[in-house]
């Protein structure tokens, strides 16, 4: 299993895209929102948790599909579910990997971002908070609908129709711990929600998409 | 076995005969008739009877009797959803090829409730709250239902091999259904909205009053009906379709 | 060491293949023949478990066997030796050295596996097989895309492996010069049209 993730960052380091790209999509999005909206300061405090949320549930959903297409398209997978790895391991690890290469920089870089969208001070750990929770239910909940979108050749479109109403739970109450975060209410209980969809998913969703792998796999 | 006459057919001994295609379509076809006119004088009635023999509302004046489209469709975009979870779950368990495409049969249909409800909603919206749409916990639940009816076809229709997409698309209804539960609550966590409370819940107090009651009642029959009948018309359809295609694959290998 | 029997055998839903059966014993080497579109690949991924059998049953030790399909799952920016270490790590195995030694691939050990030809990667792909350690080889045209001294190779490495107590099934055209390869000439199994009106039958 460690040498299937080991493999796994090592291609993400080598083949390029992997941690920089989504890294850059995120800048992206943070840069567009003012042009968007204008550069009142007051304004963009306001809307930066959900912003930001947002961004990093977008630049999440664009390197989906590569979880499992590349190991699809040369056969890997194939050999994979030969090998006396189970299946749901596999699809473990792959979120795990996605989640190193995307969730984890995009935690790391978020307080920067945060900067940029005149973030107040009291909703930088809330928000850092949020995402640690957060970000993984999304690679978990992606690995689930690359799996699903596995064999179909453009797959890509396919695949943000059916993981983005899958990600409305987790965008709420994440996005609702950083706003609350931000005003300096109470966060308890949307981060114990939070907390909640991170723990189920974690648990539950690697069946899922073992099954439906197998079943894209014949 | 292809030699078996039809008078000579056993009786049914468990529900689960009907799941070979044959039979499902024997008996829908005996049902149909009656579903439909079911189906149509419910609707007559219930809609004529609401729509010209109520009491306008003190509050909500005419408006109120688009209740009586607006109801029964939002009713049976959730109860749609649920029949494609019970019919996904036969298909997982018990992998009957009717379930599946009953599922598959029925997901257009809900959308197009889901559609009625989002649209009746918004016109009655309009005169009662100022606005066509609001973020209101239940507009948005149903938007996000529309968004998994979308998804669910979507994914139907993209997998060539049938028997694949009716594994991938159970799946995803049952996944579907668990984040469907979790965004309700989560939507509701987010935003306590503007609409009324449950028109139909046991609570007395919440109901609506019965001179509106009772022609719902009839117009939500017809609803079922209508849902039940489409659905029907629907898998046999569907039935014909996924059969054409085994026998063109046949074809095809000779 | 491998036992099927009475296997039906589908593709995208059309039954292909019916009433194979076979017994595959240690050291021995069972060749799959028959014109393309037959079936070989199918009953090859169906006795490795990747798609259903519509009926009959396969027996075999548990995880005992290998599969090679024409993919070689190959990452392109990984060297043959991470390449091959890599599926040593997955299968719990060593002899990454010995895998390369018997295709000749420790000159290339370095290169990353996309800048190998296409006969290059193919030995790269038959040198996974032996750092897995499976006693069973299910193998799909395994010589595709090889000259004749990395078929040399193959057969070679093949028979090594038969010696030692394994055993290969394989969709194969060319005449390895394997000692008593039993053939399998799966034309006789093509499954007949059935005849039968029932309606569940016609969904297969």
């Amino acid at each position: 299993m460690i040498a299937l993730l080991i493999r796994d960052l090592k291609l993400a380091l080598r083949a390029g895209g992997g941690f920089g790209l989504a890294l850059a999509f995120f800048l992206i999005v943070v840069t567009l929102v003012p042009f968007g909206v204008g550069p009142d300061p007051e304004l963009l405090s306001k809307i930066a948790p959900g912003i930001l949320w947002l961004g990093a549930l977008l630049a999440c959903l664009l390197s989906l599909d590569r979880i499992f297409a590349l190991d699809w398209e040369d056969g890997s997978l194939d050999l994979l579910a030969t090998s006396p790895l189970p299946l749901e391991g596999v699809a473990a690890i792959k979120s795990f990997g996605h989640w190193l290469t995307t969730g984890l920089p995009l935690i790391l870089a978020a307080p920067l971002f945060g900067v940029l969208m005149n973030l107040p001070a009291t909703g930088f750990i809330p928000l850092i908070l949020s995402l640690t929770l957060g970000t993984p239910a999304l690679s978990v909940i992606g690995t689930f609908g690359a799996a699903l979108t596995v064999g179909l050749k453009r797959g890509g479109l396919l695949l943000s129709l059916l993981v983005l109403p899958l990600y409305v739970p987790t965008l709420i109450f994440g996005a609702q711990v950083a706003q609350r975060g931000a005003e300096g209410l109470s966060i308890t209980s949307p981060l114990l929600m939070l907390a909640g969809i991170t723990c189920g998913t974690i648990a539950l969703l690697p069946f899922a998409a073992a099954a439906v792998l197998k079943a894209n796999l014949r | 076995m292809n030699q078996r006459p039809e008078q000579k057919r056993p009786a049914v001994n468990s529900v689960w005969e009907y799941a070979n295609p044959r039979r499902f379509i024997a008996t829908s076809d005996r049902l149909m008739p009656w579903i439909w006119g079911g189906a149509i004088a419910c609707l007559v009635i219930g809609l004529i009877w609401g729509f010209f023999f109520t009491p306008d509302d003190y509050r909500q004046g005419s408006t109120v009797k688009i209740i009586y489209l607006h109801v029964p469709s939002a009713l049976m975009a959730i109860n749609a959803w649920f029949m494609m979870l019970v019919t996904s779950l036969i298909w997982i368990i018990r992998r009957h090829h009717v379930s599946a495409l009953a599922a598959r049969a029925a997901a257009p249909v809900g959308l197009v409730m889901t559609l009625i409800a989002l649209l009746t909603g918004a016109i009655w919206g309009q005169p009662m709250w100022g606005t066509w749409w609001a973020w209101d916990p239940r507009l948005t639940s149903f938007l996000i239902l529309f968004l998994f009816y979308l998804g669910y076809i979507a994914l139907w229709s993209a997998i060539e091999n049938d028997d694949t997409a009716a594994d991938l698309t159970s799946i995803l209804c049952l996944v579907g259904s668990v984040f469907a539960i979790l965004s309700r609550y989560a939507v509701n966590f987010w935003n306590q909205g503007l609409h009324q409370g449950a028109s139909l819940s046991l609570d007395k107090e919440e109901n609506v009053a019965d001179v509106f009651y009772h022609p719902l009642l009839f117009s939500i029959a017809g609803f079922v009906l209508l849902f039940l009948g489409l659905v029907l018309l629907r898998t046999q359809t569907e039935i014909r379709a996924r059969r054409m295609r085994a026998l063109l694959a046949r074809e095809r290998l000779q | 060491m491998l036992e099927v029997s009475d296997l039906s055998v589908t593709r995208g839903g059309v039954k292909l293949l019916e009433g194979v059966s076979f017994k595959l014993a240690a050291g021995q080497a069972l060749v799959l023949r028959g014109p393309n579109g037959v079936g070989k690949t199918s009953l090859l991924r169906t006795v490795a478990g990747l798609q259903p059998a519509l009926g009959g049953a396969i027996q075999f030790e548990p995880d005992g066997f290998a599969y090679a399909s024409h993919a070689d799952g190959i990452k392109a920016t990984l060297s043959v030796e991470e390449n091959l270490t890599f599926w040593a790590q997955i299968f719990g195995s060593n002899g990454v050295e010995a895998a390369m030694m018997a295709y000749d691939l420790r000159t290339l050990r370095e290169r990353p596996a996309g800048a190998l030809s296409a006969g290059q990667g193919r030995r790269l792909g038959l040198a996974r097989l032996l750092v897995t350690g499976r006693p069973l080889w299910l193998l799909d045209e395994p010589t595709v895309s090889l000259d004749a001294e990395a078929v040399g190779m193959f057969a070679r490495a093949i028979k090594a492996h038969l010696q030692a107590g394994g055993a290969a099934l394989l969709a194969t055209h060319i005449d390895l010069g394997l000692e008593d390869p039993t053939v399998l000439e799966l034309s006789p199994y093509k499954a007949k049209t059935p005849v039968t009106d029932d309606f569940d039958e016609a969904f297969l």
